[in-house]
């Protein structure tokens, strides 16, 4: 996949959380972003896949431009699929029908095709037994595979991942993580921001890592993570390792 | 067999044994005593009881509740058909339908009902040219209660996190699909308790239209108060006819919210 952002800037109100950000990733199957909290992370993820359109600047991804057309956009969303921190499943639908019916009514498939396809994927990630739940009855961990479940029905293009697992404790964590290893795997593109630098390491190609609204610094993710070249990313990678 | 045992609720988490018999006296007593204050309460008034001639007129009574039944019932439908559509136009993004939706919901909640059912019966129905007095009571209390439930709705629609609406963003849904899929079932559920209590208002308050001289429930029940030239014997019939409609709404009420809890 690429990646082209050029001096983007996000403002909400008076606080621009994107400052004129640049970055530019070809030939990349998992990108990795790091940085700290409130360095711009969720809002790099919500311009890339199309849920905000920046203030100004230019995002291209794999030759198109994602642009301020609000219908552009949602066509846009229908081929990425996105997986939030607290997976925002919808509480008044069971598991399965929260995969199937984006299925049946954003992407055509009839009724039956959309539940095959999302009791496939149930297997798929051991969910079997929890099809005809409520998200409430769910553990975080099951709700966040789900989650990905749903991103991952309409085959899309790319998935973006919000630190799927920072609600989650080290059992369930573990789970999920297991669950995304699966989509790389099987040869999806992926885009996670995350605050493990050992999933990075080993997960992602290529790691960027984001503070204060610009990108610090971007590169394999090996070098990045043991090796950075910038003060800024040294002092964040140390600040890391010592929790 | 202490008054502990037998008075104060457990506290959570201690299993204690004899919970319905608990609540079995408990409510024995709570009913007693009221009945004891009612009782002491009419004894002071040294009144002739005369319950036959109440009930002779039973089926005057009778009919009287089923006219508010039925009245109510049919209020009920266009009040939540009107205070849906009102929602809606609150939510318009087109000012004019906005402030309309506002002034209606204002106008209605800030004056009394029995203002508004002179006004509506006197004025804008003897304009109107509406003969039918079923048809301006039912009219009434539909545009009355409508602007509750409009109320109600709104909430209801303003509860849904802003995190569901990102979510119904990220699989691709319209702004149409949004509100059929995500916001109006999620509205509709977390209204339900509240428009359940709003039903048995819609009920309770349609007794004012006795006033227009509709032959509802309460009109019937003065009316035989004035036949039999007593003073309350129709009262309680008139009570307990209310309570068995109200009753089971409120009931339904918290069952629907103990089952709800789940969903939100
Ligand atoms: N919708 C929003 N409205 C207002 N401020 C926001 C919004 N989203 C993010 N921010 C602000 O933008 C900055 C960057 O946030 P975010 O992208 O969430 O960082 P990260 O995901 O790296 O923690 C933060 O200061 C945050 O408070
Ligand atoms: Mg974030």
């Amino acid at each position: 996949m690429k990646l082209f952002l050029k001096d983007v800037v996000q403002s909400y109100g008076g606080l621009r959380a994107l400052d004129g950000l640049d970055l530019a990733v070809e030939d990349t199957s998992c990108l990795a972003l790091i940085g700290p909290s409130g360095g711009g992370k969720s809002t790099t993820l919500r311009l890339l896949s199309g849920l905000e359109a920046p203030t100004s600047g230019s995002i291209v991804i794999n030759g198109q431009e994602i642009g301020d057309d609000t219908d552009r956009r949602r066509r846009f969303r229908k081929q990425v699929g996105i997986v939030f921190q607290a997976y925002n499943l919808f509480p008044h639908l069971t598991a399965l029908a929260n995969v199937a019916l984006p299925l049946e009514k954003v992407h055509g498939y009839s009724t039956t095709d959309a539940i095959l396809k999302s009791e496939s994927l149930f297997e798929r990630f051991q969910l079997e037994d929890h099809m005809m739940k409520k998200p409430a009855e769910l553990s975080g961990g099951q709700n966040q595979r789900v989650a990905i479940a749903r991103a991952i029905a309409p085959d899309p293009d790319i998935v973006f991942l919000d630190e799927p697992t920072s609600a989650l404790d080290p059992e369930m964590t573990a789970e999920v993580l297991d669950a995304i290893y699966g989509l790389i795997e099987g040869e999806k593109r992926i885009v996670i921001a995350t605050h493990q630098m050992g999933f990075a390491q080993r997960a992602a190609d290529t790691v960027a890592l984001i503070a204060e609204g610009k990108l610090v610094e971007t590169g394999p993710s090996k070098q990045v993570i043991e090796t950075p070249n910038t003060p800024r990313a040294q002092k964040f990678l140390e600040a890391c390792l010592d929790r | 067999m202490s008054f502990n045992s037998l008075f104060l609720e457990p506290r959570k988490g201690n299993t204690a044994k004899n919970k319905s018999v608990r609540k079995a006296v408990s409510f024995l007593v709570a009913i007693l005593t009221l009945s004891i204050v009612l009782f002491a309460s009419f004894a002071t008034l040294s009144y002739q009881w005369n319950w036959e001639a109440a009930f002779r007129y039973r089926l005057k009574f009778l009919d009287g509740w089923f006219t508010t039944l039925k009245i109510s019932s049919v209020s009920f439908i266009f009040a939540f058909v009107i205070g849906s559509l009102s929602t809606l136009c609150s939510k318009s993004r087109f000012l004019p339908l906005k402030y309309l939706s506002l002034l209606y919901v204002e106008l209605i909640r800030g004056t009394p009902l029995l203002v508004q059912i002179f006004l509506f019966y006197y004025v804008i129905a003897d304009a109107a040219n509406v003969q039918n007095r079923y048809v301006v009571g039912v009219a009434i209390m539909a545009i009355f209660s409508g602007a509750y439930i409009s109320e109600i709705l709104r909430a209801g629609i303003e509860s849904v996190g802003r995190s569901q609406l990102l979510s119904a963003k990220s699989i691709g849904f319209t702004e149409y699909q949004t509100f059929r899929y995500v916001i109006a079932p999620q509205a509709l559920r977390s209204s339900l308790p509240a428009l359940a209590g709003q039903t048995a208002n819609l009920i309770k308050d349609s007794s004012l239209l006795s006033i227009i001289a509709i032959s509802e429930f309460t009109l019937n029940a003065q009316e035989v108060n004035a036949i039999t030239y007593s003073s309350f014997e129709s009262f309680f019939p008139l009570a307990i006819g209310y309570l068995i409609i109200t009753l089971p709404i409120m009931r339904l009420s918290r069952y629907i919210e103990e089952r709800l809890r789940y969903d939100t």
